[in-house]
């Protein structure tokens, strides 16, 4: 691949999703919520740290031929939750599609609380997490009260 | 109000109602007098983990009003041991009883409970989680004592690292402007979010290793079990142990009105010479759990307590 497609790469998508406005240093985090990080198949674009108007300086990232589904963009919810996700079709812009961070997040982590009681896999009930402040993202367990450690849930993604 | 899982589900004002309930219903949980409030009323007792207290207390305050309590019995011949999940078992005693009271070694168990569930559930107890009748059961103690909650001087002393019990009772009189000392060995110091969490309602905290120099002019000293498992080095156990030792020979200089409470089992924390002092209220404060759950019980299932429980009830 040439210099050349490569910085073409990172700048337009034929198809698939681009998320913008993610905050400075945070893309491999959202990867990983996103489970992209490591083996994927998919090509996967990202640029780190570049000058932002709005933010002084942020992330993008760009998924080509994957379109985010609503439960991918809960979990963003999670890391980035004032990132811009435009689906990208033919090299336009398709849709723009919002990220909703609401009063609880259902279903979308794992409380990261070894002794909670869903935990047990086999437990049926959906996973809850309330969202006590948003700047900064705090989270507590429904269940268990637990304030929620942003790092290790990450690692919850269900 | 659906069940009680964590001293939240309460307002002050419900809790000021539901002592003074308890404080009526004192010559029932004495069997001074009979009062079938709860006559028809099936509780489930739950306990998915030891408990003598509590479970006791609880069956106790059923039967006292005239209810009638299955219990789960043991968990190693129940279906839990069969690999039953907590929803199942809900499901099932759900359709058996009109109000469940549960202990899990889960933390979170008891809302999740609470969730599966149509009947009320008391939460007697989730792992290092809330244990909101014990702290019903406090309360009532204090208040018994002193007359009110209000801006009292607290020590909690010993392991307040791991122990619920002290960890919703700092919630619950920080709700009534108690003063709050906490003393303990550093290695079980209050975890700093509960202390920082408390600062954040307003909590006037101090936290000390000085158990001793502490209660000259406390109102209540509530005392807990400091566990040899905890510690890693047998002698670090026994240096910090060796400092949360009361001793009668310690309360010469304390307010007369002072009470010692524990939440019971105690080992060496309490000497048995301070048990004829007049301080001493831990057998007290065991036996309050009776009336503190049967207020609790009447309150959960919608009966109203009489204003003249005298009138209302008979005699034995």
């Amino acid at each position: 691949m040439s210099n050349e497609q490569s910085m073409r790469r990172v700048t337009a998508i034929r198809n698939g999703t681009v998320i913008d406005h993610v905050p400075s240093g945070q893309a491999l985090r959202v990867l990983e919520m996103l489970g992209i990080a490591g083996e994927t198949s998919v090509p996967v674009s990202l640029v780190m740290n570049v000058p932002s108007k709005k933010l002084g300086s942020k992330d993008i990232i760009k998924v080509e031929d994957r379109e985010l589904t609503q439960t991918e963009l809960d979990r963003l919810a999670l890391v980035a939750p004032d990132a811009h996700v435009a689906i990208i079709r033919a090299y336009v812009v398709a849709e723009k599609l919002s990220i909703n961070l609401g009063e609880e997040v259902v279903n979308v982590v794992r409380c990261t609380f070894s002794n909670c009681i869903t935990t047990n896999s086999r437990e049926p009930l959906a996973h809850r997490l309330r969202v006590v402040s948003r700047d900064p993202l705090q989270l507590r367990c429904h269940y268990c009260g637990r304030p929620q450690d942003l790092d290790e849930l990450v690692k919850n993604a269900l | 109000m659906t069940g009680l899982i964590t001293m939240d589900d309460l307002t002050n004002e419900e809790i000021l109602d539901i002592l003074d309930d308890a404080e009526r219903l004192l010559p029932v949980a004495k069997g001074e007098l009979y009062l079938p409030l709860l006559q028809g009323r099936i509780m489930g007792n739950l306990f998915f983990e030891p408990s003598t207290r509590t479970r006791m207390s609880f069956e106790t305050a059923m039967k006292r009003l005239g209810g009638d309590v299955i219990n789960l019995g043991d968990v190693k011949t129940s279906s839990v041991v069969k690999g039953e999940t907590l929803y199942d078992t809900i499901q099932m005693v759900d359709g058996y009883t009109d109000i469940i009271a549960m202990r899990h070694p889960r933390q979170g168990a008891a809302q999740y409970a609470q969730d599966a569930a149509r009947v009320p559930i008391l939460n007697g107890g989730d792992g290092a989680g809330n244990h909101p009748t014990q702290t019903m059961l406090d309360l009532f103690t204090i208040r018994q004592a002193h007359g009110t909650l209000d801006g009292l001087k607290v020590v909690l002393a010993g392991d307040l690292r791991y122990g619920r019990t002290v960890h919703s009772l700092s919630h619950a009189l920080t709700r009534f402007g108690c003063e709050l000392i906490f003393a303990s060995p550093s290695l079980l110091r209050m975890p700093a979010e509960i202390v920082s969490d408390l600062q954040g309602h307003g909590a006037d905290v101090t936290e000390t290793e000085d158990l001793y120099g502490s209660i000259n002019d406390a109102d209540v000293v509530y005392m807990t079990r400091i566990q040899k498992e905890r510690f890693a080095d047998e002698d670090e156990y026994a240096r910090c142990a060796g400092a949360y030792k009361l001793h009668a020979k310690h309360l010469s200089d304390v307010k007369e009105d002072m009470i010692i409470m524990h939440p019971l089992p105690r080992v060496d924390e309490i000497h048995p010479s301070v048990d004829s002092t007049r301080h001493a209220r831990y057998f007290e404060q065991a036996f309050n759990g009776v009336v503190a759950r049967m207020a609790l019980l009447c309150r959960l299932l919608g009966v109203a307590v009489p204003a003249d429980v005298s009138a209302a009830g008979g005699a034995l």
